[in-house]
């Protein structure tokens, strides 16, 4: 054993008869920019002291998409599009924050019908993100067989999507002043189907897999510890924040889209480590669950679309037969309707943390500044600080729990 | 804890130095200069009450008809305990866009400051590395200011007089 001991200092070395190694030579590694590991197109350069990483640094931006330059020159509701591709595995949530801000410069309420399917769209959204989030942690860990379970279940979120807006991944769904269509029969069939029948018997099962594995346990628990204090300096937000043991939730503290009306608790964590993390998203997504069963329970009758002309497109069969409808179908579509002066910050909680729009309008068609704040762009900055002194393999657990999302990286 | 408390309570403690007070949308919005910054998010971070301990977003803005003042740098600050945000500008001229880092106080400007530094080219003195984030090292412009249009300005099919852009 003794001569397997690289020796530290000089009596040490002098104490077992070894030459003195005069200082440690370090790796450097490149853990990206195209690794599978990192679920995303951005690089960490790590040094290593043999398996143990001694410092990281991130190069982020290899998608860079300049929305916020484009967004300048865009009329309001050609936005949404772009925000789908920030966290493109929440897209919904993203979309409902963009109108919503919107919606807050414009000064429009929402009828109650409208902001229920936002709420149970969002979180059908969080559901999905979390899904991924957890069953890729999974995956890294290597444990495949509870991915494949749990993304069936995502799959027929995709459908609820496909049955909303028609599209599955950037949805582009809602409008300002609503929604562009109402809940269908089938969309509700499905909705109820998976959050009565399929998901609750599919994510038992998921954390039965999961949450008292021996194995999966030993990878993750004490792994990349984090404090409230640290967490909080470092910017986190959403359920990293919360493993970290901090209670903060945009949709309780300020509640948006009529999340008032809910009840629902907030999952909490203890150390901030990788379990921690894992656990409060897994149980968020019963959390959502009960949102939705209630929001479906208590779905209000009325018009799932704000009274606004100037902002709402108006129904096709109106604009081929009613001259009034035609004139706001054209202004509308060629951005024409001028938004009021001002500045709007409006956040709500994304998949990964609170998701914020800062929005400075100087009035005219498109925002003179929009600057999204993305929760991963923020935290990920912890990540060297995180991974500091655990080997390569825990690194990678470590950024797969934290749900880096490349297109919310970058924008 | 009301938005005129902490208006008040700022007056009183940097006095002229913080000015053009606000509220659009309920969220109080002033200005201050940036000698006095960071001792103000300082202060404020360390308010026995209002404990502003939380920074949201840090951004940048361009405002080229504003002469003396053409770039904003706008904090925005979370008291998670009192639930209460409070957003800062510092203005700066073009000719002289230095202001001190906030990093200091929370580790979380770092990357926000690189960010408003790549693409606005503010210049955050004392921050521990200060270069570009999202775009390109090689780049030599910065491409959110106002002077560079997004579409080709000699283009004729696109007429602004048509198309209201």
């Amino acid at each position: 054993m003794e001569d397997l001991l690289i020796p530290k200092n000089t009596s040490d070395a002098l104490a077992l008869n070894r030459p003195i190694v005069e200082d440690t030579e370090f790796t450097t590694l490149n853990l990206g920019p195209t690794h599978p590991a990192t679920h995303g197109i951005f690089q960490n350069i790590l040094k290593m002291d043999g398996e143990k990483i001694v410092s990281g640094e991130q190069t982020i931006g290899y998608i860079h998409r300049a929305f916020e330059k484009i967004a300048e020159r865009r009329p309001f509701y050609q936005i949404t599009t772009l925000t789908d591709r920030m966290n493109y595995c929440s897209s919904p949530i993203n979309n409902m924050g963009w109108h919503m801000t919107v919606e807050k410069l414009l000064g429009v309420t929402v009828p109650k019908r409208a902001q229920y399917i936002r709420v149970i769209m969002m979180e059908l959204a969080r559901i999905a993100d979390h899904i991924i989030c957890n069953s890729i942690l999974g995956v890294d860990t290597g444990a495949y067989s509870g991915f494949l379970y749990v993304f069936q279940e995502r799959e027929k979120i995709y459908e609820i999507y496909e049955e909303v807006c028609g599209a599955r991944l950037t949805t582009n769904m809602g409008r300002i002043g609503g929604m562009e269509r109402d809940l269908s029969p089938t969309a509700i069939a499905k909705i109820k189907d998976l959050i009565y029948n399929s998901l609750p018997k599919v994510l038992t099962e998921f954390e039965k897999l999961f949450n008292r594995n021996r194995i999966f346990v030993d990878r993750i628990v004490n792994v990349g510890p984090i404090t409230g204090e640290r967490a909080l300096e470092y910017g986190f937000t959403g359920p990293n924040l919360r493993a970290a043991g901090v209670d903060y939730d945009v949709r309780v503290m300020e509640p948006y889209s009529s999340y008032e009306d809910f009840e629902f608790d907030i999952p909490v964590g203890h150390n901030g480590d990788t379990y921690d993390r894992f656990m409060v998203r897994n149980q968020e997504m019963w959390e959502s669950m009960k949102i939705i069963r209630q929001a479906l329970e208590n779905l209000p009758e009325g018009p799932y679309y704000a009274n606004e002309n100037h902002y709402y497109l108006p129904p096709k069969q109106d604009v081929y037969k009613n001259m009034e409808a035609l004139i706001y179908h054209f202004k509308i579509v060629m951005g024409e309707i001028d938004a009021p002066a001002g500045e709007v910050y409006h956040a709500v909680e994304g998949g990964n943390g609170e998701l914020g729009f800062y929005l400075v309008s100087d009035g005219g068609r498109a925002p003179y500044r929009l600057h999204f704040r993305r929760p991963s762009f923020i935290y990920y900055q912890a990540y060297p600080e995180m991974c500091k002194g655990v080997s390569i393999s825990d690194a990678i657990v470590i950024m797969s729990s934290l749900n880096v999302i490349a297109g919310e990286l970058d924008a | 804890m009301t938005n005129q408390q902490i208006a008040e309570d700022i007056v009183a403690k940097f006095g002229e130095n913080t000015h053009s007070f606000e509220e659009p949308w309920g969220l109080l919005t002033f200005t201050t200069n940036r000698q006095n910054i960071i001792s103000l998010l300082e202060y404020l971070k360390k308010h026995e009450t209002f404990r502003f301990n939380f920074l949201t977003d840090l951004t940048g803005i361009h405002l080229p008809d504003n002469k003396g003042a053409e770039f904003g740098v706008i904090y925005h600050l979370h008291s998670l305990e009192n639930n209460v945000r409070i957003r800062i500008k510092v203005f700066l001229s073009q000719d002289d866009l230095h202001i001190p880092t906030a990093t200091t106080l929370w580790p979380t400007a770092n990357w926000m400051e690189r960010e408003t530094y790549d693409f606005f080219g503010i210049l955050f003195d004392g921050h521990p590395k200060l270069i570009r984030i999202l775009n390109i090292e090689e780049m030599d412009y910065f491409p959110m200011r106002k002077e560079y249009p997004l579409e080709d300005a000699t283009r004729e099919d696109k007429i602004d007089a048509l198309f209201g852009r």
